[in-house]
């Protein structure tokens, strides 16, 4: 026998009694989760506080003037290059808003890990929607946009729309149908990477990016 | 039962570890000061009692759903694995884990694995394993590196590192990491594990990471960190492997986020981790990074064992918080080193019986005041201490009928102890002899040692009175 049927015959022959699958509605029922379906304006604003909470930094942006942003957030902080996927959208407003030292990933990181740890200062993905509740991020990551994209790089740009900004995990995941299509990767991200592992004292850019700045793609009169 | 090594932690080493523990002023420190901020930042987390009731009995029902139904979720979950192209392993014992750990590793030729945070992986001594065949095992969780550089084990399942302080570390890293210069800024200390780190995911072949929850329905890992480490490991190299017991299974996806939410709340006090990263497979046809082999190794080491038992069966709702930790007194007073196993404190003094036998581990349960703080703050509401009482019995005697005995079962065994508790039966059930005793024990109690073995370590000798309480109210009467 091998140790697959082993293990599993020892279980087997445990006479368990069968119980009710647990009541949901019970976690659901906590005020500041699920149950009250809150505005879009608060659900933007919760986002923002959390984000900010978790020391991820947001901008307003418009569909119109992100790329804008973005290249005046580059020119701020003096970067030199910006890794991004092959999402087409993106790369021709990128190169309209004239950004410098574009770089797409659109070959396998095998050939060149060592430049893409080395040599890229940010890397800018879009994302699969948001969490108010906690100020997270959801992206999945797929052939145009890998993973390492949101994690290599010390700057993550993230690009969100305020449209897509869920009150809770379990309403995200219920409403984008995750069950039924997991890809092989899915991420949820709430701020840039951290630890506190030296004396309980917080330091950011643990292994993963330092900074997380959101881009949260609002309608115009939102921008203010 | 098959036969796993034992690894012996005898109780007196333990007492010793614990004196010289509660001796060292600035351990203490470390571990108050820690404890304190977690016990805080959790408190804060849980404004509301009722609310918090609501999703701990929550949280306690979905684990106790999926225990009920082990093996059929431990099978739909091999086979979503299976079809998501992850390719599942089992393992009865350490060594077994350990094995199918290095064939893989071997399969690769891989000479360095990476490791993301795994308690099981310890727990299998999975390091040694791989020394012992010339393959390194690097730690990338800033606290399991810093304690791996050291030599040394983690004191604290959550925060590995605690028990150093900033200066130790310092010192600790200008020693031991090429090129780096003495520092105490915090900052400065992450940056230079930072890049060291960095260049061991960009080399190694291989990484290896623990898992939170495997969800049978999407046959999918799911992993919580803060660091990054655990993407770096689960990313970057060509093959990962996952490493977990086999009580972390969960039925249904949106079983997870209860789950998941006290967690962390639990664990770190913070709402959420920076990261939840969730596995389904290796690289897809056209992606262009991600692991091209994904490798899960189910892991038994005695787990099968509080199965069986309705009441131990509840030490498999674990879901490794640490927060009963944070809140003993006992391990908040002596760490986590003194108890020399891999999980220490309640969570350990419940679990270690079963992974390594009453023989090693019969004094674990004996650690503990049952003042009940464990259980009170369990997201998954484990009844800590009944679990404690249990096993200091079963260390004690025989299985009791209808129960299968325990690895090590009765271990603690003292003949003198019987002994004397057989007597004490006997003169309690027969009224003459007991009459005759305390007659007698009221006469003769000047030959009464002034020292007592362990009792007048910290006490005043017991002395029994010059007359019985029987002849007090007789006399009183008169
Ligand atoms: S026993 Fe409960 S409190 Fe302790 S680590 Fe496990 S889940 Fe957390």
């Amino acid at each position: 026998m091998s140790a697959r049927e082993r293990i599993l015959e020892r279980l087997r022959s445990v006479p368990v009694v069968p119980l009710p699958e647990p009541d949901l509605g019970a976690f659901q029922a906590d005020p500041a989760a699920v149950s009250t379906r809150s505005s879009r304006t608060a659900r933007i604003e919760r986002f923002c506080e959390r984000m900010n909470f978790w020391h991820g930094q947001v901008i307003r942006v418009t569909r119109r003037n992100w790329a804008a942003s973005l290249r005046d957030l580059c020119a701020d902080r003096g970067l030199r290059s910006l890794v991004h996927g092959q999402v087409t959208e993106f790369a021709d407003e990128l190169r309209a808003a004239g950004l410098p030292g574009l770089r797409v990933f659109d070959r396998p990181v095998d050939s060149w890990k060592a430049e893409l740890f080395a040599e890229v200062d940010a890397g800018l993905t879009s994302t699969r929607g948001a969490i108010a509740e906690t100020g997270t991020l959801i992206i999945w990551p797929d052939e145009r946009e890998p993973r390492l994209l949101s994690l290599v790089p010390p700057i993550h740009f993230a690009l969100l729309d305020a449209d897509r900004i869920h009150d809770s995990l379990p309403e995200a995941m219920r409403e984008q149908g995750w069950a039924a299509a997991m890809p092989a990767n899915a991420l949820l991200v709430s701020g840039p990477s951290k630890t506190a592992d030296i004396q309980v004292t917080l330091a950011y850019g643990a292994h993963g990016p330092k900074e997380l700045i959101v881009l949260l793609i609002v309608d115009e009169e939102e921008a203010r | 039962m098959s036969a796993r090594p034992l690894k012996f932690v005898p109780a007196s080493e333990f007492r010793a570890r614990a004196a010289a523990a509660v001796a060292d002023p600035q351990l203490r420190q470390s571990f108050r000061r820690a404890m304190d901020f977690l016990i805080e930042r959790r408190a804060a987390q849980f404004p509301d009692a009722e609310v918090l009731d609501r999703q701990r009995r929550l949280a306690e029902q979905i684990r106790q759903y999926t225990l009920a139904r082990l093996p059929d979720l431990l099978e739909q979950l091999e086979r979503r694995l299976v079809d998501n192209g992850i390719q599942v392993h089992w393992a009865e014992t350490a060594e077994e884990a350990c094995t199918v750990i290095i064939d893989i590793a071997r399969r690769h030729s891989a000479k360095l694995i990476v490791k993301g945070k795994s308690m099981v992986s310890e727990e299998v001594e999975l390091n040694h394993a791989l020394a012992a065949v010339g393959i390194d095992a690097l730690e990338s969780d800033m606290g399991e590196y810093i304690v791996q550089l050291d030599g040394e084990k983690p004191s604290h399942i959550i925060m590995p590192a605690i028990h150093k302080t900033r200066e130790e570390i310092a010192r600790l890293f200008a020693d031991k990491v090429p090129g780096a210069a003495y520092t105490e800024s915090v900052d400065e200390l992450i940056g230079i594990g930072r890049a060291v780190l960095r260049e061991k995911f960009i080399s190694a072949r291989i990484g290896l990471s623990g898992v939170n929850f495997a969800v049978a329905e999407t046959g999918t890992l799911c992993l919580v960190e803060n660091e990054g480490n655990g993407r770096m490991c689960t990313t970057v190299p060509d093959v990962h492997i996952a490493i977990t017991g086999i009580e972390k299974v969960v039925e249904k996806l949106e079983h997870v986020p209860p789950l998941f939410g006290l967690l962390t709340r639990s664990a770190t006090g913070q709402a959420i981790t920076t990261y939840f990263n969730m596995i389904s497979g290796p690289r897809r046809a056209g992606e262009l990074d991600g692991p091209r082999e994904v490798h899960l190794v189910l892991v038994d080491n005695g787990r099968t064992q509080a199965y069986a038992d309705a009441q131990l069966r509840a030490t498999l709702q674990c879901i490794r918080c640490g927060a009963c930790m944070n809140h003993c007194p006992v391990y908040t007073r002596i760490g986590g080193h003194a108890y020399g196993t891999t999980y220490p404190g309640p969570i350990g003094g419940i679990v270690s019986p079963h992974l390594l036998g009453l023989a090693a581990t019969h004094f674990m349960p004996t650690a503990s005041s049952l003042c009940g703080a464990c259980s009170e703050v369990c997201p998954v509401r484990i009844p800590i201490p009944d679990l404690l009482i249990r096993l200091r019995g079963e260390a004690q005697h025989d299985a009791l009928h209808g129960h299968q005995p325990l690895l090590g079962q009765g271990a603690a065994r003292n003949p003198l102890l019987d002994l004397v508790w057989t007597a004490w039966a006997v003169l309690y059930t027969h009224p003459q002899l007991h009459r005759a005793f305390l007659w007698l024990a009221t006469r003769l109690r000047w030959l009464t040692p002034p020292r007592q073995s362990g009792w007048t370590a910290s006490r005043t000798p017991l002395k029994p009175a010059a007359r019985t309480l029987h002849e007090h109210m007789t006399s009183r009467r008169r």
